[in-house]
């Protein structure tokens, strides 16, 4: 076996590469503002003592959690046309992955909210706060900050999940990577490479998270 | 031409699930008997195999389930010239990826003991494996029992990404059928509903044994 590496076909094609490392990140992007806004709602259903409410929440959550991301892709690209609604392949990645992201962090803000002692609620509604105000003002932000890391976990899964959206030819990375592998048939130098920027990504995640945190959520430090 | 009747259709996902959990199966006693030595890889003393288990689970951890798929379907045969089958694929990728998390998840029960437990063992004479198998095990195996079944249902839900080199279990079923009779909602509604009867209880299962484990706390 005498392969010679080559790792100039990176080199090569780096702005197929970029191309695909920013829908990526733009992808990334948008689904996790929506998914974080669906998980703020979700956990608000789950903690507001509605017994319909909660159930929905929870009926969703448990719909999301215990199926895979392919199918959920595959569910929303293909099946809803059936309905009616087409979408685009880069829609559809943005839908399927706020959809998947928002069940995932329902559970995490409940979890936060609930560690929220019930003084910090009735002291609010007895300063004359609305019932959403005191979920928006009082609650949320410390329940944000408890459960941060957990959050940053999912995020991290989010954006790994993205990978699989280039089977339905939304043109990610890793799409990038199988038009590359396609022509050049350097399959290890390619993935491997494309591996490597995804464990960037994450490391650069990592590392903002570190400065999100203090530059949002320093109060929480001081607050126990 | 045979018709696709919902019933059909419905048969032929089962037929495909039966590789879903058979590869389901082989990828957590991979990855639960790689999982177990890198676990302890990480909590060793020496720094060079800390370092290298801290690299294996990273890397794991840190690039997507379907980059590992291809490197190993695809790089591998190119590279070095190991041809896989899919499944042969598939098993490489899916051990490595859960062992990498379930390392974690037991290193985590192992680090969440005290240290005197350890200490105690060498107090009464044990040495390095005897304190492990015998003091420290037993417990983090209590901690960890949670967590891992509720591991279980990631490692099902990975199992839908070797459809994607060609291994014929439920996703790449569903998307077979989809193909040909473009049914598409119900076809993926139908798939979905039979992850979702394999994940469920075992999720169940793990919050349960959770609170079971934070009453007796």
């Amino acid at each position: 076996m005498n392969y010679s590496f080559d790792f100039g076909v990176i080199w090569d094609n780096i702005g197929v590469l970029l191309a695909g490392a920013w829908l990526t990140l733009k992808i990334s992007l948008l689904a996790i503002a929506f998914g974080l806004i669906i998980g703020i709602i979700g956990a608000a259903f789950r903690t507001s003592g509605n017994r319909i409410l909660d159930w929905i929440a929870l009926a969703y959550v448990e719909v999301i959690r215990n199926t895979p991301y392919l199918i959920q892709l595959l569910f929303i690209f293909f099946g809803l046309p059936n309905l009616g609604l087409k979408l685009s392949a880069e829609q559809a990645a943005i839908l399927s992955l706020a959809v998947n992201f928002g069940a995932y962090s329902t559970e995490i803000v409940r979890a936060g909210v609930q560690s929220i002692a019930k003084g910090q609620v009735e002291a609010g509604l007895a300063i004359g706060f609305k019932k959403l105000d005191v979920f928006r003002y009082i609650v949320l932000p410390p329940a944000l900050a408890n459960v941060y890391p957990a959050l940053i976990g999912q995020v991290i899964l989010a954006v790994l999940f993205t990978s699989v959206v280039s089977q339905i030819a939304a043109e990610d990375l890793t799409f990038a990577g199988d038009y590359l592998n396609s022509r050049t048939f350097r399959s290890f130098e390619i993935y491997f490479t494309i591996a490597l920027i995804y464990l960037g990504i994450v490391w650069l995640i990592k590392l903002m998270s570190f400065f999100i945190e203090r530059q949002f959520f320093e109060f929480a430090k001081y607050r126990r | 031409m045979d018709e696709f009747t919902v019933s059909r259709i419905f048969i032929n996902l089962l037929i495909a699930t039966k590789w879903t959990i058979i590869l389901s199966i082989i990828a957590f006693i991979g990855g639960g008997i790689v999982g177990f030595l890198v676990a302890l890889m990480r909590i060793s003393s020496i720094k060079w195999v800390r370092g290298i288990s801290w690299a294996y689970v990273e890397f794991f951890q840190g690039t997507p389930l379907l980059l590992q798929l291809f490197l190993a379907f695809f790089g591998l045969s190119v590279a070095f010239g190991i041809n896989l089958s899919p499944l042969q694929a598939a098993t490489l990728a899916l051990t490595g990826f859960t062992s990498a998390f379930l390392a974690d998840i037991w290193r985590g029960s192992i680090a969440a003991l005290p240290i005197g437990q350890w200490e105690a063992g060498s107090a009464i004479g044990f040495g390095y494996f005897k304190q492990l198998q015998l003091i420290i095990l037993p417990q983090a195996v209590k901690l960890s029992v949670a967590p891992t079944v509720g591991f279980l249902v990631q490692v099902i839900k990975g199992t839908s990404l070797a459809s994607i080199i060609g291994f014929t279990e439920l996703s790449r079923a569903a998307t077979q059928i989809n193909n040909v009779t473009l049914q598409s909602l119900l076809i993926f509604s139908l798939a979905g509903i039979i992850y979702f009867l394999l994940c469920y209880p075992l999720s169940t299962w793990s919050q349960h044994l959770e609170r079971k484990l934070s009453y007796k706390a």
